[in-house]
């Protein structure tokens, strides 16, 4: 069930979920514009329509009625949304939900995982600096430096590469940047009791619930 | 049905386990590309090909997994696909003479279709190349295995029955609430309509799941085709201890299931991730004592 948004001041989103949720981007656009016609506010059209449809398709995700397909579709309607109401946003000095640096750790070249997660976020309302695949510890810390991200997220497919999430952690401490910046990391090896051993901050189980911990992580 | 697999039929035919924690024992390091050994480190690979022949494998496999022009790109090797794969096969026909038989190993690209990271007639090309490659140096099978995708299995398989080698085509079926599906939601029952129509000639699954999980899948296989089945199941699913993945499934527990993949009605039976020579050995072992159903 959707959220039943919305209150009575505010524009009405359904058509605008429905396409997200239907993975349809033409629909997507096409509801995006007429609320905006109506006198909808951008901020409002990600907080109470883009929002709420992600999380919902994230939830049918984690349900198992969802699969990758389905997400990528939804996303991709998501993002061309975006690209219509960012420079609006632009406009009204509106922040984004969080700013997250995301990267495959060093040594590992996988980023299916990572690009769901960074498709899901974006679609949460995160500005996303996506750092492609076998990140060097440095090349995190630079970026999270160079962008105020509150977020980073690093991912690993390999068994092999897991050590490489601890290198980086270890590397933020030696950095001096370890409290500024809240760490979340996710892969197939990955479980909880690895995040808790080398000190990160959360563990998401799948893309869906990256979104949730990141959510957490930035207080909203 | 090829004659190939007439003649290793009506099996069960014990396959070989997994590759990349054997050729770490041999120094390959974290995030290097394993294909490449093929050229530079030889005699390393032939150890771990040769260890499975020793053990008693009947079938193995390929240090080719990866080597397709998308994945080796990533390593700087994109152009070097045909010689790794060459090479590949080569080693593997070294070690297995006339005791086993080789089946060559074709991996996924790790590019998504449904994000336009690569498209049909890319992944035609990039298969092909890998699938003559090996086919020229006489190996007996094509396997693609660890796909997820039928989108792109499609191309794979088309490219991989073009040089008309016998094709084993093994999905990973580890995704959904009941971990019956793959990351793309296909079941079981879809993989095998799909999979027939485009002209596999044996399937099965692999990966993501331990002998366990993939005793019903196999059921669920056979019960919606008579083609031979592949089944390499992971040792167990990893836990981190220290930082570095252990597989607690031994190799006399996953042995002990064996008869039961069998009579799911397994063809071929062998190990993924997690897996070794040993547990080849303790499969032949349990087999032998009486295991067989």
């Amino acid at each position: 069930m959707l959220p039943s948004y919305p209150p009575d001041d505010m524009h009405d989103f359904s058509k605008l979920q429905e396409a997200v949720l239907a993975g349809n981007s033409a629909a997507a656009v096409a509801a995006a514009r007429q609320a905006l016609s109506e006198g909808a506010d951008p901020l409002d059209l990600v907080l109470h329509g883009i929002s709420p449809a992600m999380a919902e398709v994230g939830r049918l995700f984690e349900a198992g009625d969802y699969f990758v397909p389905e997400l990528l579709i939804s996303a991709r309607a998501t993002k061309e949304v975006f690209v219509l109401i960012r420079p609006l946003l632009a406009k009204q000095g509106a922040q984004p939900t969080g700013r997250v640096v995301l990267g495959t750790v060093q040594g590992d070249l996988h980023d299916i995982g990572k690009n769901l997660v960074a498709a899901l976020l974006e679609g949460g309302g995160f500005e996303v600096i996506d750092l492609g695949v076998s990140v060097s510890p440095e090349k995190f810390i630079a970026a999270v430096a160079d962008k105020k991200a509150q977020i980073v997220g690093l991912s690993a497919l390999l068994t092999t590469t897991l050590p490489a999430m601890k290198t980086t952690l270890d590397a933020f401490r030696s950095a001096g940047l370890r409290d500024r910046v809240k760490v979340m990391i996710g892969g197939a090896p990955v479980t909880q009791s690895f995040a808790d051993t080398i000190g990160a901050d959360g563990y998401g189980e799948n893309a869906a619930s990256a979104v949730q911990l990141a959510r957490r992580l930035v207080g909203v | 049905m090829h004659a190939l697999l007439r003649d290793l039929l009506p099996g069960p035919v014990i396959t070989d386990g997994a590759w990349g924690t054997q050729l770490q024992a041999q120094g390959l390091a974290a995030g290097e590309c394993p294909d490449g050994w093929n050229l530079t480190q030889p005699a390393r690979v032939e150890t771990v090909a040769r260890a499975y022949v020793e053990a008693g494998s009947q079938v193995i496999l390929t240090n080719t997994f990866g080597a397709n022009r998308l994945r080796l790109a990533a390593h700087g090797l994109g152009n070097q696909a045909a010689g790794i794969n060459r090479a590949g096969a080569q080693i593997s026909r070294r070690a297995a003479g006339s005791r086993a038989r080789v089946f060559a190993s074709i991996g996924p690209t790790g590019k998504m279709l449904a994000l336009g990271e690569t498209n049909e007639a890319e992944l035609r090309e990039v298969f092909a190349e890998q699938a003559n490659a090996l086919a020229a140096e006489g190996v007996d099978a094509l396997l693609l295995e660890t796909f997820s995708d039928l989108g792109e299995i499609r191309p794979a398989l088309a490219a991989a029955k073009a040089t008309g080698l016998p094709v084993v085509v093994s999905l990973v079926f580890d995704s959904g609430p009941a971990r019956d599906r793959t990351m793309m939601g296909t079941t079981p029952e879809q993989a095998v309509a799909a999979l027939v129509e485009a002209g596999a000639d044996a399937l099965g699954a692999n990966c993501g799941r331990g002998i366990e999980g993939y005793i019903p899948i196999c059921r669920r296989l056979r019960a919606a085709t008579d083609r031979p089945l592949w089944i390499k199941p992971n040792a167990g699913l990893p836990e981190v201890v220290d930082g570095r993945a252990v597989y607690r499934t031994s190799p006399e527990q996953f042995a002990a299931r064996v008869p039961d993949l069998i009579a799911a009605g397994a063809t071929f039976v062998g190990g993924c991730c997690g897996s070794s020579p040993a547990f080849i050995a303790a499969m032949i072992r349990r087999l032998a004592s009486g295991g067989r159903k």
